[in-house]
């Protein structure tokens, strides 16, 4: 796997690479190179259609990297996202490259690479990094075509006026189809197949010619370079060493080093301690003029002092007007987070405080669960954001978390017009309703045609509306609907893979609210609600949600001595019931003098598992009958039965 | 004998007890278990450490195997004495197996003659041996009478042929009235072990099982539900589903079935899995198991427990001789039960019988659960009162099918 990734082309030892010549290079020197010379570009790429590859191999023909520095993906850092080869944080890179020009004459130019995260959830940061480019390269693997978040990421693309330029890579592939996706690719972004380039990322074919095109197509930046400083921050990153570095685009004016710069957002002042380039290490420079990218450092500690989206600008001879389009990040999707062992509280806390630094978009509010004991309620940007950071909890800060099952934000209106805004299913209010308003997303989904109907069908059942559809090519159909976000965020995802044997893909963004029909459906151990369990779902599934989470739960909680009736219920309306019979024999029936040790030994291992068990009125539920319940293939299947034997 | 031996700690070669196994010794019966590791054929559900002959080489021979015994019996008075114990006459002694009756009875009078030489015996001591109903006749069990042996518990588990068969046990079922009979003839008391819960033995089947025990008169039963070990054969054909194994419920119904049947016919529980006729009846060798006496036991992957030490020898029959004959103690490992360790252990014991546990041996802080165990119909509300005599805590039967429950409420 690993090998697959390793570079297979040297590094440009040979001086035939269009690499500027040492004085050339001093025409783009940072700080110090004229719009003209400067390319400011983005990969736009599914998750694993080779971008982090693709980079690499620009990175060594450009000699940024040589060959022996290299590491696989050199620009993702953060181990998850080396494992899972998707891209997590943005930076940008410094590129030299040399163009001739009508006379024969080797030009040089800077190439700011500008990484973007490549999910749904980041569309907020997806949009900034968009915003500091002039052209973007449309990356689509030749075996697969586009994918539904490609599409989407490149409409906001088109949208930005960014100058795309269709590349598909992996032709390497037995199983590459260039010429059938190179027209799809046309068709998406206007223009001829031909111009379609085609490369390796692998093997680094097409690379250079990529490059080439990057130079020629894309638009050097224009600014004001007598005007106040206007950069905008389009990411922030928390070190440990250095504190938050922030990376920017400068679009008038200059920075420089040591000077005061203000947040034009917050109006709050620092001094830049340094200011760079990265190329790939950071590199101080003597400051950044119009159209150039790099980064600052201030000293601050959180990411929120510094944020994404925001304009910087001079303290001494401040700009009157912000950069356009920033927003404050929002939660869109909340999960209880709690420790399987309650004592492992303040680790949890401790560590969220620490994501925190490097994570503006997490917010988190102390809870308790009657169930679960102390834990945090958690907003995150969407599933990958709740999957991610829970991940990092546990692999970081050695936690094992139970989470509860995703939900959205619902604004209730009470009879009386009180207005509630619900982040937690338990805190539903039981008074009289008037009206609940959930929120709506824009879905698209892009599928290969066969699917059309299976995936109307798994729409329909979310209370999906179609909004429209169109044809790619023969064999693929883009669909848009709107949808409850409430209906997508647990198991949508899993449901729409499984049924199109993975071919689908899926984007979706916000789009307001809407009124709906829910209720609050909870669950009942021997008579006592269990707050973990509630959910907020619409009137026609409740039934079914409280006859599936019984039955779960009927299989998933070990028999007690006496029996357990398990019931789901609308406020005092009890809609299904379960019964967990009583158990009725656990001696064990010899006894004798060779048994004596193993047999004490066995219940002090059972004394000590039923410390890991929450107790719930008097019944003793495993933590992984919690965890299988919550989860959304923890149907009584495999998964249960290992709960139940721990 | 547990198919593994536990993880304990190491035992000295020389076998030597550490000072605290002296302490109360005078108060604490004296018992000797005796493994012969041996059987015709090895059954399929069986995790005792047993061999049948063609598994054993040389140096561990039935011949050869009375001889090996006899020396640890020399090893443990040793040890006992060099260690502070008192010399205590052994009061009751169990020869147990594998099939101790495949053992010549020369041999088995032989390894009695030598406890009693050793140690001496109580007057009025029990001397158990078991025994296959196969493997009897009424001149064996005279001659085991004349050599001082009281008592005889016989294999039998089941009446039903195809309960048999599962079991992969060989006897003929029509032979058990006969043995119990000779048995009787030559002035032995008789007990008969019954299996319940094999694989396809309905509640008929077991029903069949108790009246064919109860008809022949014997005055003590045990009667154990099927436990499927890991390692053994039966344990691969349930992973397979050969053999499906009846879920608890149906345990449960057959073990009250079994209560129902022995109390009507006059045997009394007086241990979760073993029921007497009168006191006098009960195994007093297995009694001392659960009042936490003393025993040492002898043979391969035997335990012993004196004064809250435990050890376990080695398994194998060729390891055990070669320790011995080496002058080294065969235990494998051991243990020293103090502290939470021996409460929890007091509790888990002296709950399984019918005397029950002093109310003073719960641990302090878990003696207000017991109101809620009585509510719960679990443990006897007039005993735990002290209706008659000091306070107990005696389990009802659904208290002694549950008593795994009640244990983990009661310990600390």
């Amino acid at each position: 796997m690993v090998d697959d990734r390793r570079p297979t082309v040297q590094k440009p030892e040979n001086a035939e690479l269009p690499i500027p010549s040492a004085t050339a290079a001093e025409r783009i020197r940072p700080a110090a190179t004229a719009p003209e010379l400067l390319r400011n570009f983005c990969i736009i790429a599914h998750i694993d259609h080779g971008k982090s590859t693709l980079a690499d191999r620009m990175l060594q023909l450009t000699g940024v990297v040589d060959a022996r520095a290299m590491r696989a993906q050199y620009l993702d850092r953060m181990d998850i996202e080396r494992e899972r080869g998707i891209t997590i944080k943005s930076q940008a890179v410094r590129m030299p490259w040399g163009v001739a020009d009508a006379s024969g004459t080797v030009q040089p130019y800077a190439l700011n690479m500008i990484d973007t995260p490549g999910h749904v959830d980041f569309t907020y940061e997806v949009s900034r990094s968009l915003a500091a480019c002039e052209g973007a390269v449309l990356l689509v693997d030749a075996a697969q075509g586009i994918e539904a978040q490609t599409l989407a990421n490149l409409y906001l693309a088109m949208e930005n006026d960014l100058q795309v330029i269709p590349v598909l890579n992996k032709i390497d592939l037995p199983a590459a189809q260039p010429e059938k996706y190179a027209e799809e690719l046309a068709n998406l972004v206007g223009g001829d197949p031909e111009d379609v380039l085609k490369v390796s990322g692998k093997t680094g074919v097409g690379v250079e010619a990529l490059l080439d095109r990057i130079v020629q197509l894309v638009p050097s930046p224009v600014g004001d370079a007598g005007a106040p400083a206007r950069a905008m921050i389009f990411d922030s990153v928390y070190d440990t060493y250095r504190g938050v570095v922030t990376y920017v685009r400068v679009v008038d004016g200059r920075l420089d080093p040591r000077e005061k710069i203000v947040m034009m957002s917050t109006r709050a002042t620092h001094e830049l301690l340094e200011i760079g380039v990265t190329s790939p290490e950071p590199v101080p420079t003597k400051g950044l003029g119009v159209g150039e990218v790099g980064y600052l450092i201030t000293g601050v500690k959180d990411v929120r002092q510094s944020k994404v989206g925001d304009t910087v600008t001079n303290n001494a001879k401040p700009a009157a007007v912000a950069l356009g389009g920033y927003s404050e990040p929002k939660p869109m999707v909340f999960s209880g987070l709690y420790p399987i062992d309650g004592s492992d509280y303040p680790v949890l806390r401790d560590a969220l405080d620490k994501l925190k630094l490097n994570d503006a978009a997490l917010n988190y509010e102390p809870e308790t669960s009657v169930a679960l004991g102390f834990g945090f309620r958690v907003g995150f940007l969407g599933l990958l954001h709740l999957e991610i950071v829970r991940e990092r909890l546990e692999r970081e800060f050695d936690l094992d978390l139970i989470s509860t099952a995703p939900n959205v934000i619902y604004d209730v209106t009470l009879e009386d017009l009180t207005e509630i805004v619900v982040t937690n299913p338990s805190e539903y209010p039981a008074g009289k309703i008037r009206e609940v308003r959930e929120p709506m997303v824009k879905a698209t989904i892009l599928t290969p045609s066969e699917f059309v109907g299976t995936i109307m069908e798994l729409c329909q059942g979310r209370r999906g509306e179609l909004q429209g559809m169109d044809y790619l090519s023969e064999e693929r159909v883009e669909m848009r609907y709107v949808l409850p976000m409430a209906e997508i965020v647990f198991d949508f995802f899993d449901h729409l893979k499984s049924k199109t044997r993975g071919y689908a893909s899926l984007d979706y963004e916000p789009t307001g609210d809407q009124a709906a029909d829910l209720v609050k459906v909870d669950i009942l151990l021997q008579g006592e609600q269990v707050d973990a369990f509630s959910a907020i779902v619409h009137k026609d599934k409740a039934y079914a949600y409280g006859v599936s989470m019984t039955a779960k739960l009927k299989d998933l909680i070990p028999r007690q001595q006496f029996e357990v009736p398990i019931q789901a219920a609308i406020g005092s309306r009890i809609i299904a019931r379960e019964t967990i019979r009583a158990m009725r024999k656990d001696v064990l029936a010899k006894c004798y003098g060779g048994d004596i040790s193993r047999k004490r030994k066995l219940l002090e291992k059972q004394k000590e598992g039923k410390k890991r068990m929450k107790t719930i009125g008097r019944v003793d539920v495993p933590q992984e009958a919690f965890i299988a319940a919550l989860s959304s293939d923890g149907g009584g299947g495999k998964d249960a039965k290992d709960a139940k034997k721990k | 004998m547990s198919p593994a031996l536990p993880a304990g700690d190491p035992a000295p070669p020389d076998g030597a007890l550490p000072a605290s196994a002296a302490t109360g010794a005078d108060g604490r019966g004296f018992g000797v278990y005796l493994h012969v590791p041996f059987c015709a054929v090895r059954c399929g559900y069986c995790d005792f450490n047993t061999y049948t002959a063609t598994e054993l080489g040389g140096g561990a021979s039935l011949a050869s195997y009375a001889g090996t015994a006899l020396d640890e019996v020399a090893l443990a008075d040793r040890v006992l004495r060099t260690s502070g114990l008192p010399s205590r006459p052994v009061a009751t002694v169990f020869v147990g197996g594998g099939t101790p009756t495949l053992l010549p009875v020369d041999d088995l009078a032989r390894l009695l003659e030598g406890v009693r030489g050793t140690w001496g015996l109580v007057p009025g001591a029990e001397v158990t041996t078991e025994a296959n109903p196969d493997s009897v006749t009424p001149d064996a069990l005279a001659r085991l009478a004349t050599a001082g042996f009281t008592r005889v518990s016989f294999g039998m588990q089941s009446a039903v042929p195809h309960v048999l068969a599962t079991l992969e046990r060989t006897h003929d079922p029509a032979r058990v009235p006969d043995v119990v009979r000779w048995a009787r003839d030559a002035g032995l008391s008789v007990s008969l072990d019954l299996i319940y819960g094999t694989p396809g033995e309905s509640l008929d089947d077991w029903r069949r099982s108790l009246e064919v025990a109860l008809a022949t008169g014997v005055d003590h039963v045990s009667a154990y539900a099927l436990v499927v070990e890991a390692g053994t054969r039966m344990a691969v054909q349930v992973r397979r589903g050969e053999l499906t194994l009846p879920d608890e419920d149906d345990q449960a119904a057959k073990y009250e079935l079994a209560d129902d049947l022995l109390t009507a016919a006059g045997l009394h529980w007086y241990e979760v899995s073993n029921w007497a006729r009168t006191p006098a009846d009960a195994s007093r060798h297995n009694l001392g198991y659960w009042r936490g006496d003393d025993w040492w036991g002898i043979g391969p992957g035997a335990h012993s427990h004196v004064g809250g030490v435990r050890w376990w020898n080695v398994k194998h029959p060729r390891a055990y001789a070669d320790r011995l004959a080496r002058g080294l103690s065969p235990a494998a490992g051991r243990e020293v039960v103090a502290g939470d360790t021996a409460a929890l252990e007091r509790v888990m014991l002296g709950v399984r019988i019918a005397e029950g546990l002093p109310l003073a041996d719960v641990p302090a802080a878990s003696r207000p659960a017991v109101a809620g165990l009585v509510a719960d119909g679990l443990v006897d509300g007039a005993a735990a009162l002290g209706a008659d005599g000091p306070r107990r805590v005696v389990l009802t039967r659904r208290g002694r099918l549950l008593a795994d429950t009640v244990v983990r409420t009661l310990a600390a």
